[in-house]
């Protein structure tokens, strides 16, 4: 049965709406002229300059730093609240508190992660904004395998200890591997939520050491040029294939179990 | 072996375990019977080492076994739901309990080989829990538990998940494997005839508490509590006070059983369906509604009995089969023979018994005999003493006279109806009088519900075969004392 024409109009309005502002930036980073609002010819020039750019190259060295560690940190973390929450409380507001940093407004986490590095006289750094990441990546991860933890099927851990596994090695043999989707899923939601963090990272992070968003918005203030449409490409190339590879990594454990 | 001794267990109000004790045999296949919630699942799981009671003690090999955690107990459980662990080989997940052991490779493997052999999975070792059938997953979890050699080994609801034919072959196969490996099993089921047909003994739970503990037969034959006598089977229960070794119902009169209770004891009657013999007398405005076809007019005159077991030969001769009666009283459950009666002189009796044989499919732990008399239909008292218990009765000679009667004048239907209300008149035609309100067929038994007066419940009968009374007969219900069972109330 064939739908009227009519009805696809909205679908195509909101998808022209979504990503007409995307194709603008990467066709702008191809522009060879100065301007990044008017198109004049083909160019790569622009990718050459910002692979020539000092300060932005350290921007994304620190932020893979930062990402990669939060990351870390954070899935190990995430994983053992959510598995504390599952099995060993029935205490729904405990529940509720190891999610909250995910939904809280960065502005207040920000604020909130400064005032106690002064407390406890920190010195701010990478250290200090990875920490602040690993905080909310923590609450995604702990989000995401909670859930998958409560579909779980308990008996495969009661049937792990009846056939005479301690429970570290339940965790690690039968636990794990059931959640192992689950986790996967959080850490690469940590990883790409703080490749792009701004707000807290410019609470937390010290004038010497910029994460790339905070490069990005230094550089904007004195005025959009197509280098940054260039590096913005970037980012959303490697935003896209993280996505991709999410995605299939899911369809592969779901054929999997 | 492996001693329950006042386990309680309370969930906050529910009380889901109360003073349980059993005493478990080495080598025994024992079952836990009763409705969902009774307790009976607690009670595995506290065996396991998953749940511990809030008093009792419960000791294996006489070691006390609720301080030791679950991977540390002797004793393995096949989860109702196998939880068999999705991520690995049906291989690794028999060899994962071996592998906690620290045992060598070698072994691991070889024994691994062994009990897959065993239940016949050889071939799937190498295949994932998710593309196996239901069958043959349980056989893997089987599998999986016994490769321990655990001292004792918890079945939770065996059977439930599989479908009726798998079912069936998976009973076999779990008393063979019982049988070949000598671990003591038990079983939890809500399911009686699941319990019926695995368990060696069994102990019936009801509300968190052991009813009765016995044998299958025992329990069925012999229920010593309301509940086991509702639970276990179908039954017919009266209500009412011993009185004369029988039991007064009130206004159904004094019925006949047995059961050592002191006179006036407030009691149950439980009469098992298939224990009921019943005397047709046929429609009262001789209409046949039900199936014209196989009874003529005169059928509906003539008392019959209600045929045990469907005769190839009185289907062939419609004028037998309205004079023709048959014995009620097919024994289902053990020792009691059968009696098939056969007045038209049998060409083949082979053929009845096979027929006889296949259509009996009662819970049965031996097979019933059955005495067959191609030749007898001469003498109503041989047909006597092919049903002795009948002769117990106080109803004794009153179906059995009019059988013999029957059988001897087949070809007379006129003789019949006289002799039978001779001898069922002192006594009003029966233990009991109504009307039958409804007939369904099926598992090769008729099952009759009759409404007595005096009685909210329909009385059920059950006959082997196919019945040949209809609905809105009168009737007669007969059954000897020894058929009835007097349960404490």
């Amino acid at each position: 049965m064939r739908r009227p024409r009519l009805l696809y109009v909205p679908f195509w309005v909101t998808y022209v709406f979504l990503y007409t502002p995307i194709v603008v930036l990467v066709a702008m980073s191809f522009n060879a002229g100065k301007s990044p609002y008017v198109f004049a010819g083909f160019s790569l020039k622009w990718y050459g300059e910002l692979a020539g750019n000092a300060t932005i190259r350290e921007g994304l060295v620190n932020t893979l730093v930062v990402a990669a560690g939060s990351t870390v940190l954070s899935t190990v973390l995430g994983t053992l609240l959510a598995v504390g929450l599952a099995r060993h409380t029935r205490s729904r507001v405990l529940d509720a508190l190891g999610v909250l940093p995910a939904v809280l407004p960065d502005l207040v986490l920000g604020i909130g992660l400064l005032v106690f590095y002064a407390a406890v006289k920190m010195t701010l750094g990478l250290h200090s904004v990875l920490l602040a990441h690993a905080v909310f990546g923590m609450a995604f991860v702990t989000a995401v395998v909670r859930t998958r933890l409560t579909h779980a099927d308990t008996s495969l851990e009661e049937a792990s200890r009846d056939l005479g596994a301690t429970p570290l090695a339940t965790f690690f043999r039968v636990t794990l591997p059931q959640l192992a989707p689950g986790v996967a899923a959080g850490a690469l939601l940590a990883f790409t939520l703080s490749v792009d963090e701004f707000v807290i990272a410019f609470f937390t992070a010290a004038p010497t050491t910029p994460t790339l968003p905070i490069v990005i918005y230094s550089m904007v203030r004195f005025g959009v040029t197509p280098e940054i449409n260039a590096l913005a490409t970037l980012l959303l190339a490697v935003s896209f294939t993280v996505v991709i590879v999410a995605q299939r990594m899911t369809r592969l454990t779901e054929s999997l179990s | 072996m492996l001693q329950i001794t006042g386990v309680s267990r309370r969930f906050g109000e529910v009380t889901a375990l109360s003073e349980v004790s059993l005493d478990i045999r080495q080598g025994e296949f024992f079952a836990l019977l009763g409705p969902s919630g009774c307790g009976k699942t607690t009670l595995l799981r506290i065996l396991a080492g998953f749940e511990s009671p809030d008093s009792g003690a419960v000791t294996l090999d006489g070691a006390d076994l609720l301080s030791l955690p679950a991977h540390r107990r002797p004793i393995n459980l096949m989860f109702q739901s196998y939880a068999l662990f999705p991520h690995m080989t049906v291989a690794k997940n028999v060899a994962y309990g071996l592998e906690r052991e620290r045992l060598p490779r070698a072994e691991i493997r070889e024994r691994v080989e062994e009990v897959l052999a065993k239940v016949g999975l050889a071939e799937m070792a190498g295949r994932r829990p998710q593309q196996l059938s239901g069958g043959q997953r349980q056989r893997v979890a089987l599998a999986r538990a016994i490769v321990k050699r655990p001292r004792l080994l918890l079945l939770d609801e065996p059977l439930s998940a599989l479908d009726k034919k798998v079912r069936a072959e998976m009973q076999l196969e779990l008393k063979r494997l019982q049988h070949e490996v000598g671990i003591t099993f038990v079983v939890v089921t809500h399911d009686q005839e699941e319990a019926m047909s695995l368990a060696d003994r069994i102990a019936v739970f009801s509300a968190g508490r052991v009813e009765q503990v016995d044998e299958p037969v025992a329990l069925y034959e012999r229920p010593r509590t309301p509940f086991v006598a509702g639970f276990v089977g179908a039954s017919n229960l009266f209500e009412g006070a011993v009185h004369d070794g029988g039991l007064d119902g009130g206004a159904l009169g004094v019925l006949p059983g047995t059961g050592d209770l002191p006179e006036g004891t407030p009691a149950l009657l439980s009469v098992r369906p298939e224990r009921i013999r019943l005397e047709d007398f046929g429609v009262p405005d001789e209409e046949s509604p039900e199936e014209p076809a196989e009874s003529p007019e005169p059928a509906a005159e003539s008392p019959r009995e209600e045929p045990v077991s469907e005769k190839p030969e009185s289907v062939e001769e419609p004028e037998t089969a309205e004079s023709v009666e048959e014995a009620v009283s097919e024994e289902p459950v053990s020792e009691k023979p059968e009696s098939a009666e056969e007045p038209e002189s049998t060409e083949e009796p082979e053929t009845a018994e096979s027929v006889e044989e296949a259509v009996s499919e009662e819970p049965v732990s031996e097979k019933p005999e059955s005495a067959e008399e191609p030749e007898s239909t001469e003498e109503p008292e041989t047909a006597e003493s092919a049903e002795p218990e009948d002769a117990a009765g106080p109803s004794e000679g009153s179906g059995d006279a009019a059988e013999g009667s029957e059988g001897g004048s087949g070809d007379d239907p006129g003789e019949a109806p006289d002799r039978s209300k001779d001898s069922g008149a002192p006594e009003g035609g029966g233990v009991l009088r109504g009307k039958v309100a409804d007939v369904s067929f099926y598992g090769g038994v008729s099952h009759i519900s009759v409404v007595v007066p005096g009685r909210p419940a329909p009385v059920l009968v059950a006959a082997q075969g196919a019945t040949r009374v209809r609905t809105g007969s009168a009737v007669a219900l007969h059954w000897a004392a020894d058929d009835g069972v007097l349960v404490p109330q």
